[in-house]
């Protein structure tokens, strides 16, 4: 009995996973291919991008804070606080910028993604559209996904900047030291690599939170309990895997700038 | 199994559609969903100009099977010919233009809520890129067929149930499709609006004589679609002179996944079978 269910289980896991490569692949390179639905490309990267600046802002402003608080404390200790510039703006622009952004927009657009298009599978719409000769793939999927990857890389430029400017006005105003000495040792020891490996993840992150939440939202049964259940799915799996490939990707380009 | 049409009743076999080659035809088709099969051996035609009404109780698989029609699900085995191409072995993008060429009404009007009902109608028309003009035009029309005109600029949610299924045709129909497939139109709702809705599909029948395939559980429906025609002068249906029915609309009949009745209406009223009797009576 146990067994059969560790089976069942297994079998769907390498179906789900067939699923979702088929699917995102699909998605992925309709882009290459018309008809290509510009206008929705604009409308989701306008919901994405300026819908999710406000929390991007908000959470780089608090994180980089945090980070000047945290490590002046530490630092104090060897006399080194002049370096607290240098600590912020690498921890923001290498790691926590991209992935911050990218849990953030995985909270408020994987969901939404998921709910919007599994209410419009349960609803019919979906079959409708194909009904209607329109490939709900091209119309719906490819666009959100382009809009996300597009949108996570300017997000994460803004949270960068912002968690930069959280630490400065901490460094500042609450540690009472310079700010000059905090720009000048944040961008000094800022090199072309740092730059590359933080705008190198939100790529894969915004194509990770689109395809998922798209992908739950599409295999969505079970009526509006079933809207829920996929909203869920993807919220977490997207969080997951971006914490997962952040490892990974983190990885590869240590090797490759070491 | 089917019953063998042995009345000499007017029936599709005498019609002239039964010459033409069918615009659907389901050969032996079977399908089946983690379970025991849903559509088992079911095999049927849809032959130019005829109306086939698909009648069973809930839950015998009757929208799977309109679905399986223009390619939305894929059958287990046997075959789907639609307007003569094999659809059962088409990949989903050259699926497409079949689609584009049939119309279909969903069970609650499937209308994309956050379009406007101008929008809705207009859909597969701004996906073809066709001028603004032209598309208000065509918009107008069909809804001046289905009677909601003043509906142009509101949204589905501001709708009744029945004008929703009444938008959900005026969309089927402004294409001008080669097939109309209409899932229980009247499902769920009042005698007087399901009355407006089958006058609506007897005006489109005898109007354009599009063929198509409707579904429904509800057996005055299924009559009336039978025994009325439209009568273009006075813009509202009549009924034809009593013991005459319409030639092309044929019926179909499911029970548990097997099609047991095919034939017309004087052998669906005759017909001996069991279940066929517990569902007239």
């Amino acid at each position: 009995m146990a067994i059969e269910t560790i089976d069942k289980t297994a079998k769907r896991l390498v179906l789900t996973v067939q699923d979702y490569s088929l699917f995102a692949w699909r998605a992925f390179t309709n882009l290459y291919r018309p008809p290509i639905y510009w206008p929705e490309f604009l409308i989701q990267a306008d919901i994405i991008g300026v819908g999710s600046l406000s929390i991007v802002i908000l959470a780089g402003l608090s994180t980089g804070g945090v980070l000047a608080l945290q490590s002046a404390a530490t630092l104090s200790a060897f006399g080194a606080t002049a370096v607290t510039g240098q600590f912020v703006s690498l921890t923001m622009i290498r790691e926590l910028g991209p992935v911050l952004t990218g849990v953030m927009v995985s909270g408020r657009n994987a969901s939404s993604m998921a709910s919007e298009l599994g209410s419009m599978v349960v609803t019919e719409q979906i079959d409708a559209m194909r009904a209607l000769g329109v490939d709900p793939l091209r119309k719906l999927v490819t666009p959100r996904i382009f809009a996300c990857i597009s949108m996570l890389f300017f997000l994460t430029i803004v949270a960068d900047a912002f968690g930069i400017l959280g630490g400065a006005l901490v460094t500042v105003f609450m540690n009472n030291q310079n700010g000059t000495q905090y720009f000048s040792m944040a961008w000094e020891h800022l090199v072309y690599a740092d730059i590359v490996q933080g705008l190198v993840k939100p790529l894969f992150f915004g194509y990770i939170i689109a395809s998922i939440g798209c992908f739950y939202g599409m295999r969505t049964s079970g009526g509006t309990e079933g809207v829920g259940r996929s909203t869920i799915q993807a919220v977490v799996y997207a969080s997951v895997l971006i914490i997962f490939v952040d490892f990974l990707i983190t990885q590869v380009l240590l090797t490759i700038f070491r | 199994m089917n019953e063998t049409p042995a009345s000499p009743q007017p029936g599709p076999a005498s019609s002239p559609a039964a010459e033409a080659l069918p615009v659907v035809e389901f050969r032996n088709v079977s399908i089946a969903f983690d379970g025991p099969p849903v559509l088992e051996d079911v095999s049927f035609t849809v032959k130019p100009g005829e109306t086939r009404i698909l009648l069973g109780p809930a839950g015998v698989g009757k929208s799977v099977l309109l679905k399986l029609t223009n390619g939305l699900l894929r059958p287990d085995r046997g075959s789907i010919r639609l307007f003569g191409e094999e659809i059962t072995t088409l990949p989903e993008e050259q699926l497409f233009h079949l689609r584009a060429r049939t119309g279909m009404v969903f069970q609650e009007g499937a209308l994309f809520d956050s379009l406007s009902v101008r929008d809705n109608v207009a859909y597969q028309l701004i996906q073809e890129r066709v001028p603004d003009e032209e598309i208000d035009r065509r918009v107008r029309d069909a809804l001046r067929f289905v009677e909601l005109e003043e509906t142009f600029e509101l949204f589905p949610a501001s709708l009744s149930g029945g004008m929703r299924r009444r938008v959900a045709i005026a969309r089927a129909i402004i294409r001008q499709p080669e097939l109309l497939l209409y899932d229980s139109p009247t499902g769920g709702l009042d005698p007087v609006t399901s009355t407006t809705i089958i006058e609506l599909i007897v005006k489109e029948r005898d109007a354009y004589h599009i063929p198509s395939l409707l579904v429904t559980h509800r057996l005055q429906d299924a009559f009336i679609l039978s025994n009325h025609r439209f009568d273009p002068e006075a813009g509202r249906m009549a009924l034809l002179p009593k013991g005459e029915t319409d030639l092309h609309t044929t019926f179909l009949m499911l029970e548990e996944g097997r099609l047991i009745f095919d034939g017309s209406l004087h052998e669906l009223v005759t017909s001996q079978n069991p279940f066929v009797r517990e569902f007239l009576e």
